[in-house]
């Protein structure tokens, strides 16, 4: 009797495994919402190696893939800054990540980077995605590009992706801030209205 | 000579400078720096719509793009050369920009002056683009270049950067 037990519990840890893997490598077409992204451990503009697993108290994070070169990234520069003053103490820091080919666009190297962060005076990380493995697995294709997600016990959900707000072009004559209001449907324990759209934006320098 | 290459210069400053500096903008724009006479259409999405519907016997070969945008700048010239090549079979190339408004006069203009760009050159200003990118293409996630061919019973989006021959392809395979 106690072998059939060990035998099947085994078996329930195998396929509960296995259901997770599954999960883990349908990422071809990168993270849908309530997928579990993956966390990461990359170069911040401070030298250091940042992992989400890093943020103790957070309950979860508002991943921006940005980069210096792409005036659709620079005009949103100030509202992401806005977005991690107003939600890291909340529980969901900024964590911005630069997807480019520097070699490309050596406009996005880690110095660049250095130096457009302490111009503008960002609070949040501002990581290197290295070797460019961590963009494809979220899906990210453009600049810029919010992945907001949730801890949960699985691991962090996706619960949102896709643009910051409804005008790039002028933050005071924008309707829809499609970021706050998902983190603060998140905050308040509500469903998100809108989990996914879409904005224009430059493409990732591969 | 040595004066207009300072100004130049200057010009330059500021027109970095104000893809930087928002708040500067306004100051900017009221200070035009180049006035051309080249007559630029300009729509929202809804005055857009049409473009990708026409329904008589061309294909049609959209391209958006941007001058900033670096892959859409080196695959232009495929386009342009498209747009010759094939004006007698019946295709047309259509150019939508999606520069800032704030730069048309800056740089679109500019910059179709400058290339002698043959094609039509449209600018699409409509900042809501989630409730209109969609309606271009299903699979299009807002990434350029992006590009739809289109003839009356056919349509094909790709969001990727093409060479000459993979343009060539794809429009060949619209006209048999």
């Amino acid at each position: 009797m106690k072998k059939t037990i060990k035998i099947v519990s085994a078996l329930v840890l195998v396929l509960a495994v296995s259901a997770f893997t599954l999960n883990k490598t349908d990422v071809d077409g990168g993270y849908k919402v309530g997928d579990i992204a993956t966390d990461f451990k990359l170069k911040n503009i401070d030298g250091s190696m940042v992992s989400l697993a890093d943020f103790n108290k957070a309950k979860g994070f508002i991943v921006v893939f940005t980069c210096n070169t792409c005036p659709y990234a620079v005009a949103y520069e100030d509202r992401v800054e806005a977005l991690n003053k107003k939600y890291a103490d909340q529980g969901y820091p900024v964590i911005a990540i630069m997807p480019n080919n520097t070699k490309v666009k050596p406009g996005d190297n880690f110095e660049a980077m250095q130096a457009r962060a302490k111009a503008k005076g960002f609070t949040f990380p501002y990581l290197m995605d290295e070797g460019q493995k961590i963009y494809p697995q979220y899906g990210a294709t453009k600049t810029p590009h919010v992945y907001i997600l949730q801890r949960t016990k699985k691991g962090n959900e996706v619960m949102y992706i896709g643009a910051i707000d409804d005008n790039y072009q002028d933050a005071s004559a924008v309707n829809k801030k499609y970021v706050e209001n998902a983190v603060n449907a998140l905050i308040s324990g509500k469903d998100i209205e809108e989990k996914e759209t879409r904005a224009i934006g430059c493409s990732i320098k591969v | 000579m040595y004066v207009r290459l300072l100004s130049v210069f200057f010009i330059f400053l500021l027109s970095c400078k104000d893809e930087i500096k928002k708040d500067e903008l306004s100051v900017i724009d009221n200070n035009k720096v180049t006035e051309s006479n080249y007559d630029l259409e300009v729509y929202d999405f809804k005055g857009f719509e049409k473009f990708l519907n026409q329904s008589d016997d061309k294909v049609y070969v959209v391209n958006f793009w941007a001058t900033w945008c670096a892959p859409c700048i080196k695959e232009l010239p495929y386009f342009e050369a498209l747009n010759e090549s094939y004006s007698n079979k019946n295709v047309e190339v259509l150019l939508v920009s999606l520069d800032f408004p704030k730069n048309y006069e800056k740089k679109l203009v500019p910059y179709i002056e400058k290339e002698h760009l043959k094609s039509k050159v449209i600018a699409l200003n409509d900042p809501d683009a989630n409730s209109w990118i969609q309606k271009v293409n299903e699979d299009w996630s807002g990434a350029i270049p992006a590009t739809l061919i289109y003839s009356k019973n056919k349509r094909q989006f790709y969001e990727k950067s093409f060479s000459y021959d993979e343009l060539k392809t794809e429009v060949e395979q619209f006209l048999n």
